[in-house]
């Protein structure tokens, strides 16, 4: 057995009788420190933070205990925000899945289903994103990255056998919430009352879509402002378990910002969100009551941790100051994570289980209510089932084998966790100030001071990466040059396809088109009256109206959205 | 070369995820490059078009979900409307099953996640050239 070296001057550590001596020993460990190390190695985390080698009681002491952390299910709500959090209930595991027709989808649901799945999740073909129906989609795409899903027959097909009224349902559905308006047709075709009907509109946050993913060829701005605040007074009225509104820090984290940015931009987006609520004569509470959030979990752990706990507390700060909710359940912080796509490599595939489970982990530490893990071959292709089952797996064994949830927000009290969490706030608040300079995120986001921002941060992160500065395992270190066989793309069948195709415009031609007409006409006047436009898309999905007709009457009424060139 | 090289980056398909293409673009930029950068979610005709009116001599298209599979209608349709000199690559996420089919028409270059700014400005300055090149055998004759 190896002897372990004795202690600096022979002297045995005593328990620290006071911080003076606590400040003269850490002076101490640092000279030997910078002796054996060398000084000027600095690091820094994505958010620009930098980062010591040691902490201790003197970066964080716990004597502001009950005002910036309180116990779980209390606010700051910063360990978490329910009393019982994983001990009671873990997270809900919801896998994003969306892929070729309407059939193919509901074989791939129902697998995941029988596998422990505890809800569903639907991601649309990229032709339903781009706002049109798949008769006028090139085929060669159509069904390649998400389902083709134009309609409430579509919606009825894809739901086959899935009770509706028993799990919860999140849909890839960007304003004016078309796959919405058909899982609402499908349940009172079935007789289940919407009250029944449970879930999020996952991709509600138009501000995300248009900073991130170039939403504007679907709506222009103030049309999808317009939709936003009727969806969610439409929900408040007919659906009430549903959650309209899920903020999305998602897309903007994996367009390049920073956690610090994308948690702050997040927040700054819900403010937007519930003031232009209220300003529609809605009630704080009932707003806030149903708002999620939706996250990206980086590889960056500690920092997705404090990242979390962080925008957990300032969350709860604005919503009851700035905000004025009245009742706590409002200033809760409920959030879904995603593991981040941007760290996963094409290089040595599998690897990304690694990275996912590390991903995974920091979700878990984070204390989050739903979770989605990434399949390794993300970085290929289409999700294929194989990696499915392993993405499901690793959070089957990280929350059944490991331990992981035996301990509420088990990183809280770690000098360093709360050191950097009270950092992560500091950078997160330097962000919501900026944004409020800008005149609140509605206006950053139309001026393209978000955009640049995100931008400058992606570059930034590209360039650690090429300078090895920020490693990346196959990428710019441990390139030993051997590649994993590269899974097989999903491709959905060609025939299969084009049957689908042509049964839609079958069911086109054969539609009581007087009703369809009446439809697009009450819609067209509730986009340029005060009607609640969102009952109008319900109601037009209802009678058969499709996908591409609902967005392209809103585009004629609320406008079409400037492409804004950021370069 | 006389003048800059001049690369239009651009997204044609349904996907509208453009952080690479915007850092592809200020990568191109940065080396001296006159960059033409679109939003995504072009149609094949708009990318014709920009490409005559800017005389570029490299497109880039970045696909990250399957829009590569329209990359060979792109193709004949520059060979159709006589810009066959255009040299184009393509990056993002490309399965490789899908390379010959890019390959056979008429794509120069395909460039995957971890491929090297460097590894990318060498190839279209080299492009650059090329189409340069044989615009100019094609006006001599």
């Amino acid at each position: 057995m190896n002897e372990r070296p004795a202690p600096p001057n022979g002297k045995a550590i005593a328990p620290q009788s006071s911080k003076a001596d606590l400040a003269q020993s850490h002076a101490d460990w640092e000279q030997r420190f910078d002796a054996q190390i060398g000084e000027g190695r600095t690091v820094t985390n994505r958010s620009r933070i930098p980062v010591k080698p040691l902490y201790s009681p003197l970066d964080w002491s716990g004597e502001n205990y009950a005002e910036s952390l309180g116990m779980p299910g209390e606010p700051p709500y910063t360990r978490g925000i329910y009393d019982t959090m994983h001990r009671g209930r873990t997270w809900t595991q919801r896998q994003l899945i969306g892929l070729g027709t309407p059939q193919d989808y509901n074989r791939r649901v129902r697998m995941l289903l029988e596998q422990g799945a505890s809800a569903i999740s639907l991601i649309p073909c990229n032709s339903g994103f781009r706002g049109i129906d798949c008769d006028e989609s090139p085929l060669a795409l159509l069904g390649t990255c998400g389902t083709v899903i134009n309609t409430t027959e579509h919606m009825e097909a894809a739901l086959d056998g899935v009770p509706v009224d028993k799990i919860s349902t999140a849909m890839n559905d960007p304003s004016p919430f078309t796959l919405f308006a058909f899982v609402l047709g499908v349940a009172k075709r079935r007789g289940i009352s919407w009250d029944k009907v449970t879930g999020t509109a996952n991709q509600s946050d138009y501000i995300s879509h248009f900073v991130a993913n170039h939403m504007f060829y679907r709506l222009s701005l103030p049309g999808a402002r317009r939709v936003f605040v009727d969806h969610v007074a439409f929900c408040r009225e007919q659906v009430p378990n549903w959650n309209p509104v899920s903020v999305v820090g998602q897309h903007m984290q994996q367009a390049g910002a920073t956690p610090a940015e994308a948690m702050g931009f997040t927040l700054a987006t819900a403010i937007q969100y519930a003031e232009d609520c209220v300003a529609a004569g809605q009630d704080i509470d009932h707003v806030l009551r149903r708002f999620t959030f939706f996250f990206d979990i980086s590889i960056s752990f500690f920092e997705e941790v404090a990242k979390f706990r962080a925008g957990r507390r300032v969350w709860a700060r604005i919503a009851r100051e700035r905000l004025g909710a009245k009742d706590p359940a409002s200033w809760r912080f409920k959030f879904h994570g995603q593991t981040s796509g941007v760290d996963l490599t094409r290089q040595q595939p599998l690897n990304n289980i690694a990275r996912v489970t590390a991903q995974a982990m920091a979700g878990i530490f984070s204390g989050l209510q739903s979770m989605h893990t990434d399949s390794y071959d993300e970085a290929i292709a289409v999700p294929n089932e194989g990696p499915a089952r392993i993405a499901i797996a690793t959070q089957n064994i990280l929350r059944e084998e490991a331990h992981l949830c035996d301990v509420i927000d088990p990183l809280g009290g770690s000098w360093y966790v709360e050191s950097l969490t009270d950092e992560m706030e500091a950078k997160i608040q330097d962000v919501l100030d900026t944004v409020e300079r800008a005149g609140g995120m509605y206006k950053a986001v139309e001026s393209g001071l978000v955009q640049r921002m995100i931008g400058t941060s992606a570059l930034e992160h590209q360039r650690k990466i090429e300078s090895g500065a920020e490693k990346v395992v196959g990428v710019n270190c441990y390139t030993d040059g051997s590649t994993a066989p590269e899974p097989e793309s999903y491709r959905p069948d060609r025939a299969a396809m084009e049957a689908h195709v042509r049964a839609f415009r079958a069911f086109k031609d054969g539609r009581d088109q007087r009703a369809v007409l009446q439809a697009l006409d009450a819609l067209a006047r509730a986009a340029v009256g005060s009607d609640n436009v969102y009952a109008r898309v319900v109601a037009a999905a209802e009678v058969g109206v499709t996908h591409g007709e609902i967005i392209a009457c809103l585009r004629r009424e609320l406008g079409f959205g400037q492409p804004l060139m950021v370069a | 070369m006389s003048r800059p090289e001049r690369v239009l980056v651009t997204k044609i398909g349904f996907d509208g995820h453009d952080r690479g293409s915007r850092i592809v673009a200020a990568i191109l930029r940065d080396a001296g490059m006159e960059v033409i950068y679109t939003p995504p979610w072009q149609e094949i005709p708009a990318v014709l078009q920009l490409a005559m009116q800017e005389d570029v001599d490299v497109i880039g298209v970045s696909s990250l979900a399957t829009d590569h599979l329209i990359v060979p209608d792109l193709m004949s349709a520059l060979a159709e409307a006589g810009l066959g000199h255009i040299q184009v690559i393509v990056g993002g996420i490309i399965p490789e099953g899908d390379h010959p089919m890019l390959h056979d028409s008429g794509v120069r270059g395909i460039f995957g996640p971890g491929a090297a700014s460097t590894e990318i400005v060498e190839s279209v300055r080299a492009l650059a050239n090329k189409a340069r090149a044989a615009r100019d055998a094609m006006e001599m004759l």
